[in-house]
């Protein structure tokens, strides 16, 4: 080959090599923008709605500032845009209750089966039923949540014959179930072999050794699965429109319609008020929050962990 | 006892012949029966959905699934009629559009963050698209209606339709006010973004280091390293990465619903508003009143759970068989 | 991009590489005293030491693999005939191509089959024509010892082919693309007793139109092949490990009348 060609298919080879890499740093950059934006927004417009009424006051009825409360005619002087502001915002309390006290129920439904199945798939892997469970907890966690909401809607709501909140657990409890399992199993498996077998050289049964010694080793692990699993639970609004349907009253039963903050932000964005937008950006900032801040508390705590 | 000894783990399987204890027995079957609970969670929706959709099976048939008509109220033109297309097209169409925003794109980055991000960067960015992943999407489809959509109908619906829509149908206005497929697309694209890139950049660095190493020892330049040798190496695991981000496109409800206008009749245009399985059940199921409109929208349930259980499957072998790296077989 | 190709005259085959003041990094840490060692055209030169002693770093220095390691750099001054490789402006991408590597493991690209294997390189180097790479795969293949082995499977995968194999294929791509000078990285560690045999016969015959450093921890081995030999020791200060380059000299007197007694400890057994 010589030299002249080589150096000539070599300045094209170099430039293809720097445009190209040039692209991949492009879409990197093109991909951030959004998805800054999307966090920029929620955290400023949502931070902004943020105040005492948000947390402790619950649906208020949008009054329009030009209009009297009670007779519900235009007040003297009003202007159009008046129409458009609520005289009080209200809050979100109702919200919080419901997502609290929906995904918590879900939580206790789901942990007990995922921390034994993670268990069972950990202390006594690879057999083929081991696979096939595995398999069948990644499609649970990949499937569509709607078709969860459509399971609880048809399995729960229709026989029960209301909306509850008891029906939105259930639904939640198969999404939640595979993070629990698959966080349980890969950190019990971060679990030295040498723990297993000092408790066993004792004489302990293997049940025992486990419960006794391996899972409270790894205890961190299992409370950051659930965390985890909070975190998706929490944050998943599909399901639950066909579950808890929502409520604008504070409400604790859970054999009744609840409310819950990804519905009230998905309804209040609709809404023409402001003051209710307000509402929805709120909520998201409020989701955001919890669930950012405990995927970062998990990140922190496996890192510790793992060392 | 004899079932039990058949655990094969070396470890397990010795303690077990050593230790008799019913302890054992019992804690073997207690965990054993609650990870049978996860397969029965699976059966759950399977027969579930299936037994729920019945009705619209024995009514339709397969034809469901490409009948154009959906008409839950009987009116004096049109009869009560539930044909699958305009959702099924719809939810096609949004995840298309957003496979072809995002596929190249995602794989863009996951190259950028295994192969040539400065090391200072890798980890921050790194984390930031995992928990970017896992930001519910309800947020996502709230930016786009309260803020994405303006700008989109501003400075790409609008122009498109007003200058290329002219001549192209599928392109062409009037731009419903931000809803429609084209949006919907974007958004659902920005959404699987994190998915792609994550699981691209997990297979590229899972490719042993010596592939590079060959190629570089051989004067290649850095893309010619990444195309030639790494990219290919991990093909299989990319392609599953795509179709992960697919599957979570396909099924993808409250984005959809916001934004993609909710309109059961089938018009041409990219920028009119349309419908997607998840959306249309999400919206009617709570209040459908005649038994075969339920019926019809749980069997749109069931075949987006078909469909998203396949896509899994395959997906879930792809990135397995590229991260385990297989031996020996033929090109 | 001018000053990247040392100038080459026809008739010119052999090629002398010449190191002066040395420094590999890891970091801030330094990993091998500064060192001088020379290349002599047409001979192998053996590197060997104990584990840990920095010869393969300072190998991965000659042809600017060193610095793909993640904060890892090299400072000083290492010449290929009259070219610094290090000089600023050189590409490494072009150092590469004339200073070629075969590694420790047997490296089959894993999604291309035998022929690719071997043609990559040249393609990389803008050889299109069918008919030429078929001439130079088959010639590459040849020199390694490997035709008459994989001439009907050519369509396979590489990695349908022994370690012993694959080491000679890997071997073949690197001398399809024609360097000046090939480093090779304890090239017969992985391998079986008869491969590692057949790897020293192919080595002695690529003397003859290649410059050759190879890095080995088989003493045995460097007196076998090698022409020149260089002994590295891994010395402690403030129980921070360091390479030191001992001794170089001819192969027979390394190890028969080694001047420094850390080599003659280390050729004796009583270290490393």
């Amino acid at each position: 080959m010589s030299l002249e060609t080589n150096m000539l298919t070599y300045a094209q080879r170099s430039r293809i090599d720097k445009a190209l890499r040039g692209c991949t740093i492009v879409a990197t950059a093109i991909a951030i923008v959004p998805l800054v934006l999307i966090i920029a927004y929620v955290l400023i417009i949502g931070g902004g709605a943020l105040n005492r009424d948000f947390f402790t006051q619950t649906y208020r009825p949008p009054v329009p500032v030009g209009v009297d409360p009670i007779t519900g005619l235009p007040v003297e002087g009003m202007e159009e845009g008046d129409l458009f502001q609520v005289q009080a915002r209200g809050g979100v309390l109702h919200g919080i209750v419901g997502t609290l006290m929906v995904t918590i129920t879900a939580l206790l439904f789901s942990l007990p089966i995922g921390v034994l199945a993670g268990i069972f798939l950990a202390e006594y892997p690879d057999t083929p039923l081991n696979t096939f469970i595995r398999f069948c907890s990644d499609v649970l966690s990949g499937a569509p949540s709607i078709v969860i909401g459509v399971v609880g809607f048809t399995l729960i709501v229709k026989q029960m014959g209301t909306y509850s909140g008891i029906a939105g657990a259930i639904a939640l409890t198969f999404l939640m179930v595979p993070t629990i399992a698959r966080t349980t199993e890969e950190i019990l498996k971060l679990v030295p072999n040498a723990v297993r077998e000092a408790a066993m050289a004792m004489g302990a049964p293997m049940w025992y050794s486990t419960l006794t010694v391996v899972v409270p080793t790894a205890l961190t692990g299992i409370v950051t699965g659930a965390l985890l699993a909070f975190a998706r639970g929490a944050g998943e609004t599909a399901p639950l429109l066909l579950t808890i349907q929502g409520n604008s009253n504070l409400s604790f039963n859970m054999f009744a319609p609840m409310a819950a903050l990804p519905i009230l932000t998905y309804k209040y964005i609709e809404s023409p008020f402001p003051a209710e937008n307000q509402l929805a950006w709120g909520t998201a900032f409020v989701l955001m929050m919890l669930v950012l801040g405990i995927n970062l508390l998990v990140r922190a705590t496996t890192a510790r962990i793992k060392r | 006892m004899a079932e039990v000894k058949a655990v094969p783990r070396i470890t397990a399987s010795s303690r077990w012949a050593r230790r008799t204890r019913h302890g054992d027995v019992f804690f073997w079957l207690l965990t054993l029966l609650f990870a049978l609970m996860i397969i029965g969670l699976v059966v759950a929706v399977g027969i579930v959905t299936y037994n729920g959709s019945a009705g619209v099976r024995a009514e339709y048939g397969w034809s469901f699934l490409w009948g154009t008509d959906w008409n839950p109220i009987e009116t004096e033109l049109y009869p009560v009629s539930f044909g699958a297309w305009p959702a099924i097209r719809g939810t096609l169409l949004s995840s298309l559009i957003a496979l072809i925003l995002a596929a190249p794109t995602g794989v863009a980055i996951g190259i950028f963050l295994s192969e040539l991000c400065p090391l200072r960067l890798r980890q921050p960015l790194g984390v930031m698209v995992e928990l970017l992943a896992a930001i519910p999407s309800v947020i996502y489809g709230l930016w786009g209606v309260a803020v994405f959509a303006n700008w989109f109908n501003d400075w790409v619906a609008n122009p498109i339709a007003n200058t290329v829509g002219q001549y192209v149908p599928w392109l062409a206005g009037p731009v419903a006010v931000s809803r429609g497929l084209a949006i919907t697309g974007t958004i659902l694209a920005i959404m699987i973004l994190p998915t792609v890139s994550a699981i691209t950049r997990d297979v590229l660095q899972a490719v042993p280091s010596h592939q590079r190493e060959a190629m570089f020892s051989l004067g290649a330049t850095r893309w010619e390293v990444i195309w030639g040798a790494v990219v290919p190496y991990a093909r299989a695991g990319i392609v599953g990465g795509i179709m992960l981000g697919l599957g979570r496109a396909l099924g993808e409800t409250m984005a959809a619903t916001m934004l993609i206008g909710n309109s059961t009749r089938i018009e041409q245009s990219l920028f009119a508003p349309a419908t997607t399985a998840a959306a249309l059940i999400a919206s009617e199921l709570p209040n459908a009143q005649i038994p075969l409109h339920e019926s019809s929208l749980i069997g749109l349930a069931l075949a987006l759970f078909g469909i998203t259980l396949i896509l899994n499957l395959i997906a879930r072998y792809l990135v397995w068989q590229t991260s385990r790296g297989p031996a020996g077989e033929k090109v | 991009m001018a000053v990247a190709t040392p100038p080459r005259s026809a008739t010119q085959t052999a090629h002398s590489m010449t190191v002066r003041g040395l420094k590999p990094f890891y970091g801030k840490r330094l990993a091998v005293q500064a060192l001088d060692l020379d290349v002599r055209p047409n001979q192998i030169l053996a590197l060997i030491g104990p584990s840990g002693c920095g010869k393969s770093t300072v190998l991965r220095c000659l042809n600017r693999m060193h610095e793909l390691i993640p904060y890892a750099h090299a400072e000083g001054e290492v010449k290929l005939d009259d070219i610094n490789i290090y000089a600023p402006g050189v590409d490494p991408t072009l150092v590469r191509r004339k200073i070629g590597m075969v590694f420790q493991l047997p490296i089959a690209l894993r999604t291309r089959n035998i022929y690719e294997n071997v043609a990559v390189g040249l393609r990389l180097g803008g050889v299109k024509n069918k008919a030429e790479l078929d001439a130079r795969v088959e010639k590459a293949l040849r020199d390694a010892n490997l035709w008459d082995e994989v001439k009907d499977k050519l369509e396979l995968s590489g990695m349908a082919l022994s370690g012993g194999q694959q080491q000679r294929l890997s071997i073949a791509r690197t001398i399809a693309v024609e360097p000046d000078v090939i480093l090779f990285d304890e090239p017969c560690s992985a391998l079986d007793p008869i491969s590692t045999l057949k790897i020293e016969e192919l080595l002695l015959s690529l003397r003859q139109r290649y410059t050759i450093v190879i890095v080995t921890h088989n003493m045995q081995q460097a007196a076998r092949i090698s022409d020149r030999t260089a002994v590295f020791m891994v010395e402690k200060t403030d129980d921070i490990p360091i390479g030191v380059l001992v001794e170089e000299g001819p192969t027979e007197q390394i190890f028969s009348n080694p001047k420094d007694p850390r080599t003659e400890d280390y050729i004796t057994g009583r270290v490393g």
